[in-house]
């Protein structure tokens, strides 16, 4: 592997600027490094050569014009569930498997404008409902630190990509965990932002009122850079909120002085065995030690998180994914009238975890069950964001597991309740909207494992509290290194 | 809201999704399974609560009543399954909702 | 035996004129080439996300006002899910439970000159589908045809519905309450309202009902009527219809009938296989809408003279008749430049006559419309003036209509200019009276000889032996004494 894949975003962006090396050179290097790995680890759909090189060519014609760029030459992989002009978009699905996307999504624009280079579109779980990417219709990704397991979902190849130096920049999104979990169960910092914070546009939509575009990165600081670049109000996107976006990248911190941290009661790890336990009991004190303050905080709602997150996300995915009827592109199944031609499209073209979101969905809203399932999850969505605002009367950050095991093996988990159960800490933070991400904060040896797996530390702000929460995640990790202490030998 | 009697072919017809006779047995006992845990929410006290469909309170977000770009004709009709010259083809319509 | 009453509601939808489409900036324009008017949004690409038009907002908030709606001060839309191959996201965005305007009345008159009033529920805003055409069989219907092809350019486009209590009673009122409704929209300048180009679609709720009854009965809805023509003959029909079915002792039932232009009667659709669960709820990609009063109030102080009060002006005030009044009111733009013209003094009933006869046939026959002419309302009303006065008599006055038409000008100064004033003074009429006198020995003494009809031509004579200055009521006067 060229040395130019383990340097940071950060620094590959500085030597790009400083002439010393090219986008093209960095963007070679990348795919050389996709082209050895991703057979065995497959956290691509497509690999973008021909576009990464005309890309970086731009890039480098742009740095030699007197242009400086935040993310010049830094290879990103792109989640399939964000449009890129030009490019298969197939958000993991048979419906869209050979639909080439004809506008880019914000979020994606912005980042290729501040000097990044797409080098590929990463798997997912289909239409980005899982937590283990194993929902892919197109295709498997592996976990780079133990190609037994999964690399966690939905996000699971952007995951994957940037922890095996296929792309220093990973974009994600995230509903209800889909860019922490992966993140950690794949030894990275995955960043969900505010609500609202970065565009929506042109990512295909899950549940529009909980969806949010972050980044995965090997460190925070380049998360930071991501974020910054991709944040801010779009016109084209009716939620994204109209605010100052308060820079992170150069505001990091290396110590936690004056910020109080709250554990959430209901977020207690007893349960999760005495070695997970144990390993957020230190991640805890090595917070305290940066200077924070832990205080106890109650989230008396957190146990209906699941329920009110499974009726509120599969409600609002039933209608966004109507528009898959065959009709305008993407698949279809040929019937004898439209209605016909309707069924069996979606019957063919949706997994069976897509058809049992749809169903739930359609069910939550249809006529006599709107009040007692839909609306009262909207209801139940209020207490969440009362509750959380209660919380943050009295901290700064809420720090947790960001997901309740290591990355499992594949086919481990075949009831789907078991898995939405990985989410539990991730989904209750979703609905309130607020920015929360994972970082490393060590290893578990998995049951019958000789490979440790890395575990991941959640730590949630207030709304558009970003780049507190960048800074105090940055002290936890210059001060622990966790991600440092092993590389993805599975991959490399 | 008992979760036993999910009517999942009424459900599936209105999500045009086409189950085989497997799947109905499958689906409604998996969706029958989140039901029960999903009615746990009927613990908590809402009586007093508004629904809250988005979290950021934004109001007002409109554009100007301007003209911008469309996609070329070209683009979008190679995106058809099915086209007939400059329109999409479909089988025959026998609803007449419209 | 029973008389029965109808009670009928109407449904319309209502194109708005904006310049892009609602939530995407197409343009919103009719015809083309299919296809060529959607961009990611419209055509309901994976990813694309909606944004309001605010145009489009402010256009039904002052519908609503010209209706005394009253407009909420919270309002958003909804997601109304159903499949159609010609809606592209498979779910319509309208608005369910807060719409942008409720109640409201509108009033309305009919031929008789009599007004009437029926209630509006609400108005409220939502986008248009794409259009189908059915194909693969002769007639172009749905039942017969094998395959549809489908265009997008109209989908998105700005759609108000406006939906109406049960308060019409009869076809003729249904027709005046939609013409109401146009000429309003019309003259707001929301819309085109033109049923043939679609820019208005109706659907009417029928019911009888014995005569007293407070009841109401079980309807049935009417579509595919295309024109005010159809709405008319239709809702007759179904009336008629259904008296027939309860006199012969069978029920109406609760239906969709499709009315058929050519056959003159209404017909059962085939009822819809799928069943009706529209699973409305709030669009998670619009954020709310707040109408602040003072924009409200700012609308509301911008509400022209709306066409039912000029109706009832031109009416009251000039004694116009209700087809003189209807014509100006239909045609804004008349209406205000006959509003001009009264407001310089041109009095109500001649400055109609002037606009609606000459001053109308001249703008045909030209094809400049009478607003765009060189003859300004105020002189129009000079002209008016000067009739009026007896300075120039009606002959003098079509004359210089034309003359001011084609070159413009002041008629006083035309008149003054050129002596047209018409003569009242005894001596020089008098003189013409003599002329005309010794001129026509024989018709003199027709006239003796009991002939009195022969005045007229005798008082034509003056006329053009004074080059139509003469005032003709005089030189009847004088011509009487001399033969008498």
């Amino acid at each position: 592997m060229s040395e130019a894949m383990e340097l940071s975003a950060a620094e590959i962006a500085r030597r790009v600027n400083a002439g010393e090396v090219s986008a093209r050179e960095v963007t070679d290097a990348a795919l050389a490094q996709i082209d050895a790995v991703d057979d065995r680890l497959g956290a691509y759909l497509t690999r973008l050569h021909d576009l990464a090189r005309v890309s970086a060519g731009r890039v480098d014609a742009r740095i030699k014009a007197g242009e400086h760029l935040p993310l010049a030459g830094v290879p990103v992989a792109v989640k399939d569930n964000m449009c890129l002009a030009g490019t298969r978009t197939t958000c993991g699905s048979k419906m869209l498997e050979g639909w080439v996307a004809p506008y880019t999504a914000t979020a994606v624009a912005r980042l290729l404008d501040a000097g990044a280079v797409p080098v590929g579109k990463a798997n997912m779980d289909e239409f980005a409902m899982g937590s283990s990417c194993e929902n892919s219709a197109l295709g498997k990704t592996c976990n780079p630190y133990d190609l037994g397991r999964v690399p966690g979902g939905s996000s699971g190849g952007s995951a994957a990509a940037v922890a095996a130096y296929e792309a220093a920049i990973g974009m994600g999104s995230d509903t209800g965990g889909s860019i922490r979990e992966p993140a950690a169960f794949c030894n990275l910092v995955g960043f969900k932002p505010t609500y609202g914070r970065v565009s929506r546009y042109g990512l295909i939509a899950f549940a529009s009122s909980l969806d949010q575009i972050g980044p995965l990165a090997r460190s925070v600081e380049d998360a930071a850079l991501a974020y910054d670049v991709m944040a801010g109000k779009d016109p084209m996107d009716s939620t994204s909120v109209d605010r100052p976006v308060e820079p992170a990248a150069t505001a990091l911190r290396s110590d936690l002085r004056g910020v109080r941290v709250g554990i959430v009661k209901q977020f207690g790890t007893q349960g999760l065995g005495p070695e997970i336990d144990s390993l957020y009991r230190r991640a805890y004190l090595d917070l305290e030690k940066l200077g924070a303050t832990l205080v106890d905080v109650e989230l008396p709602t957190a146990e209906y998180g699941l329920a009110t997150y499974y009726l509120i996300a599969p409600a609002e995915c039933s209608s966004n994914l109507a528009r898959f009827d065959g009709v305008r592109y993407g698949l279809r199944v040929d019937g004898e009238d439209v209605g016909r031609m309707y069924e069996r499209t979606r019957a063919e073209g949706f997994g069976p975890e897509v058809k049992r979101r749809i169903l739930i969905g359609t069910y939550a809203l249809s006529s006599g069950y709107y009040d007692a399932y839909y609306v009262k999850a909207q209801k139940a969505r209020t207490m969440f964001g009362a509750d959380f605002k209660r919380a943050f009367e009295r901290c700064d950050l809420i720090a947790s597991p960001a997901a309740s095991s290591p990355a499992f093996a594949f086919d481990a988990k075949s009831d789907p309740y078991s898995m939405y159960m990985m989410d539990y800490y991730t989904i209750p933070i979703s609905l309130a909207g607020l920015p929360a991400l994972s970082v490393p904060c060590g290893y578990v040896l998995p049951e019958g494992s000789s490979r440790p797996m890395p575990m991941g530390l959640q730590l949630a702000a207030p709304l558009f509290g970003e780049a507190q929460l960048l800074a105090a995640a940055n002290a936890y990790e210059c001060a622990t290194q966790h991600a440092r202490q092993r590389r993805p030998e599975g991959a490399l | 809201m008992s979760s036993d009697n999910i009517d999942i072919r009424y459900v599936a017809k209105l999500a045009r999704i086409e189950l085989t006779d497997d799947e109905v047995e499958r689906f409604g006992r998996q969706l029958g399974d989140l039901l029960e845990h999903v009615k746990t929410l009927h613990d908590l006290d809402t009586a007093a609560v508004p629904a809250t469909a988005q979290v950021v309170e934004s109001r007002n977000v409109a554009r100007a009543d301007a003209v911008g770009r469309c996609l070329e004709h070209e683009t979008v009709m190679q995106m058809a399954p099915q086209r007939q010259g400059a329109f999409f083809r479909v089988p025959r319509i026998i609803s007449e909702e419209s | 035996m029973t008389q029965y009453e109808a009670v009928i509601g109407i449904e319309c939808h209502v194109e708005l004129k904006t310049k892009s489409k609602m939530f995407c900036a197409c343009p919103n324009r009719f015809g083309g080439e299919p296809n060529a008017h959607v961009c990611p949004v419209c055509l309901a690409l994976p990813g694309a996300l909606p944004v309001a038009n605010e145009e489009a907002i402010l256009q039904v908030i002052r519908a609503g006002l010209a209706f005394g709606a009253e407009i909420p001060a919270f309002s958003k839309f909804d997601r109304k899910n159903y499949f159609y191959p010609d809606m592209p996201k498979d779910y319509q965005i309208s608005q369910y439970d807060m719409p942008l305007a409720q109640g409201g009345v509108v009033r309305y008159w009919l031929d008789d000159g009599t007004t009437k009033e029926c209630r509006l529920t609400r108005i409220h805003l939502e986008e248009d589908t794409g259009k189908s055409t059915h194909a693969g069989s002769g007639d172009g219907r749905i039942a017969h045809s094998s395959y549809s092809l489908v265009d997008f350019n109209r989908a998105g486009v700005p759609l108000m519905e406006c939906v109406s209590e049960p308060d019409i009673r009869s076809a003729e009122e249904a027709v005046g309450f939609l013409d109401a409704l146009k000429r309003t929209f019309v003259q707001l300048g929301v819309s085109d309202v033109k049923m043939e180009e679609g820019s208005l679609r109706c659907d009417a709720n029928v019911s009888i009902r014995p005569v007293g009854s407070k009841d109401l009965g079980t309807k049935a809805e009417i579509k595919n009527m295309n024109s005010f023509r159809s709405v008319s003959r239709a809702i007759e029909s179904e009336i008629a219809r259904q008296i027939a079915v309860v006199a012969a002792g069978g029920r109406v039932v609760q239906e969709t009938r499709g009315w058929d232009e050519l056959a003159g009667t209404t017909h059962s659709m085939r009822s819809k296989e799928e069943a009706h669960d529209y699973r409305y709820f709030p669009d998670p990609d619009l954020v709310p809408i707040e109408v602040d009063r003072t924009v409200v109030e700012r609308l509301r102080s911008l509400m022209a003279d709306l066409p039912i009060a000029r109706f009832e002006r031109y009416r009251g005030s000039y004694g116009l008749g209700v087809a003189q009044a209807t014509q100006l009111v239909d045609t804004p733009q008349l209406a205000e430049y006959f509003d001009s013209c009264v407001g310089a003094g041109g009095g109500g009933q001649q400055a109609a006559n002037f606009v609606l006869g000459d001053l109308s046939r001249l703008a045909n026959e030209t094809q400049t419309p009478v607003w765009e002419s060189s003859v300004a309302p105020q002189d129009l009303a000079e002209l008016i003036g000067l009739v009026q006065s007896k300075t120039i008599n009606s002959k003098i006055a079509k004359d210089l209509l034309l003359r001011m038409w084609n070159g413009g000008g002041s008629p006083k100064a035309l008149v003054e200019h050129e002596g047209l004033a018409q003569t009242s003074d005894p001596g020089s009429v008098e003189r013409f009276v003599d002329e005309v006198l010794a001129a026509h020995p024989k018709v003199v003494a027709d006239y003796k000889a009991g002939k009195t009809n022969v005045m007229g031509f005798l008082v034509g004579q003056v006329m053009k032996q004074s080059r139509g200055k003469a005032n003709p009521a005089l030189a009847g006067e004088l011509l009487a004494q001399k033969l008498g």
